[in-house]
């Protein structure tokens, strides 16, 4: 039991998603804030863990540099799932950047947490990958 | 032209030259989401008023007159005693902004109560928030964390707390009547209220955790103890107005643990961990729903059996997405 699939996060300074991402215990990369910075190389089937950042209007949703990474081919390739964050007190735009990527990319929206998260997300979470790793190696190999 | 040498240069400030890209992002979040409240049609919600009990009119309008008191504390003393304090001119400007946008609150509440109730209904109820002992606590609390010469840190804790924790005792019973089609409208209004209260948390927790970082790891500690002993001391006084004013319609359990969800909320606002455990913060699925309408909750992983469904990613434009 229990590998779970690569993992690549973007946090912003403000570092909820960061902080999510260590708690969860498993090895990530991170897209990094700089925008001219260099991009994780994936060679792997990947989930995305993606913060929301969207005006009232549901505008910049998605942050830029995760935009750029998914819009390398081989990266948006290997994205099997996206998870997403934000803060319930947005309303509709809660989690929005999670079921954006979803839409474009064509891939589930695994799961949706609040902010740096709970130990309950931590733990459906934890066991959620590991199945989902368990799958994404018997269907490859 | 001596006193060249000694006079402070007096800066404008250059919004293309930023020290904190936080401070633009989140200036354009705030400028995008401005609002008043004569664009919610309020007046919608009066035969749903009328169906309501004296109790629970009575209740709604103390709710709302609490939450005038702290949006005051906020635009008059909150927001403009963070300012000296601002490490950037840019955080100056956001700043004005939140307190303005507090004002904005404040007022809005009153356009409410003419909306629905009557001048002695109302003035009732400002008395009552003036006699009312743990509203007057919570607030005298955070005014002395705010006083001038305390540690800025402690100040945007007790900013934090205010936005993200204090507001929720009240914010619960809006949520509740829109969760039963009751007062819709007046609860769009708060769920704006809610919206701005979430950036203005964000911030200045973000603020507190640049100031934080550079703070001795003795420092990092006092202001960590001094954190959680002004939320358990604010939890104390937030358990006690909640019963006062949740016991006779039975909701005060349930308040309780929107209070736990916001507070570790709040906390984690400032890059704290969680104080209450998921045990006693599972908030009523209703009231989450009526936080944040159309966006579904999703559990991917506990849906129907082992059988994923990956979908293949299909080509999209390798152009920028048009967000």
């Amino acid at each position: 039991m229990g590998r779970p699939p690569a993992l690549v996060y973007y946090s912003s300074a403000s570092g909820n998603t960061r902080r999510f991402v260590d708690r969860l215990g498993y090895e990530a990369a991170r897209i990094p804030i700089e925008p001219d910075a260099p991009l994780p190389d994936l060679r792997d089937p990947f989930v995305l863990i993606c913060p929301t950042y969207a005006d009232g209007e549901g505008r910049g949703a998605v942050p830029k540099q995760v935009i750029r990474f998914l819009n390398i081919p081989e990266n948006r390739n290997q994205l099997c799932g996206v998870i997403g964050s934000g803060n319930r007190n947005f309303g509709a735009t809660y989690a929005l950047a999670g079921r954006i990527i979803s839409e474009k990319c064509n891939v589930p929206v695994l799961y949706t947490f609040e902010l740096a998260g709970t130990q309950t997300d931590i733990d459906r979470l934890r066991a959620g990958l590991e199945k989902l790793g368990d799958s994404l190696c018997s269907t490859t190999s | 032209m001596k006193d060249m040498h000694t006079t402070k240069i007096t800066r404008a400030i250059n919004w293309n030259r930023m020290d904190d890209e936080k401070d633009l992002e989140v200036w354009n979040r705030l400028t995008v989401n401005f609002w008043l409240p004569e664009k919610v049609p309020l007046s919608n919600d009066i035969p749903s008023w009328g169906t309501l009990t004296d109790h629970e009119k009575q209740l709604t309008i103390r709710v709302f007159t609490g939450l005038t008191l702290l949006d005051t504390i906020q635009n008059t003393v909150g927001a403009p005693s963070l300012m000296p304090d601002a490490v950037t001119p840019h955080e100056e400007a956001v700043l004005t902004n939140i307190a303005f946008m507090e004002a904005v609150h404040a007022r809005s509440y009153s356009s409410i109560f003419s909306t629905l109730c009557s001048t002695k209904e109302i003035d009732e109820a400002f008395r009552w928030s003036e006699e009312n002992p743990h509203l007057q606590a919570k607030a005298r609390t955070i005014l002395d964390t705010y006083a001038p010469g305390n540690d800025p840190l402690k100040r945007k804790i007790a900013s934090v707390f205010l936005e993200s924790f204090l507001f929720y005792s009240g914010f619960y019973l809006p949520m509740y009547w829109s969760s039963r089609a009751k007062l819709t409208n007046t609860a769009d209004l708060i769920r704006l209220i809610i919206r701005d209260e979430a950036v203005h948390g964000y911030y200045v927790g973000y603020k507190f955790q640049r100031g934080y970082e550079k703070r001795t790891e003795a420092e990092q500690q006092e202001l960590k103890d001094y954190a959680f002993a002004l939320m358990f001391e604010l939890y104390g006084i937030e358990n006690e107005y909640t019963e006062e004013l949740y016991d006779e319609l039975g909701l005060t359990e349930d308040v309780k643990v929107f209070l736990h969800y916001n507070a570790n909320k709040a906390l984690q606002n400032l890059g704290f961990e969680a104080l209450f455990p998921p045990e006693v913060s599972e908030v009523n699925p209703a009231i989450l729903a009526a936080l944040s309408p159309d966006s579904e909750n999703h559990d991917f992983f506990s849906g129907s059996g082992s059988s994923y469904v990956i979908g293949k990613a299909v080509a999209t434009e390798d152009d920028d997405w048009d967000f």
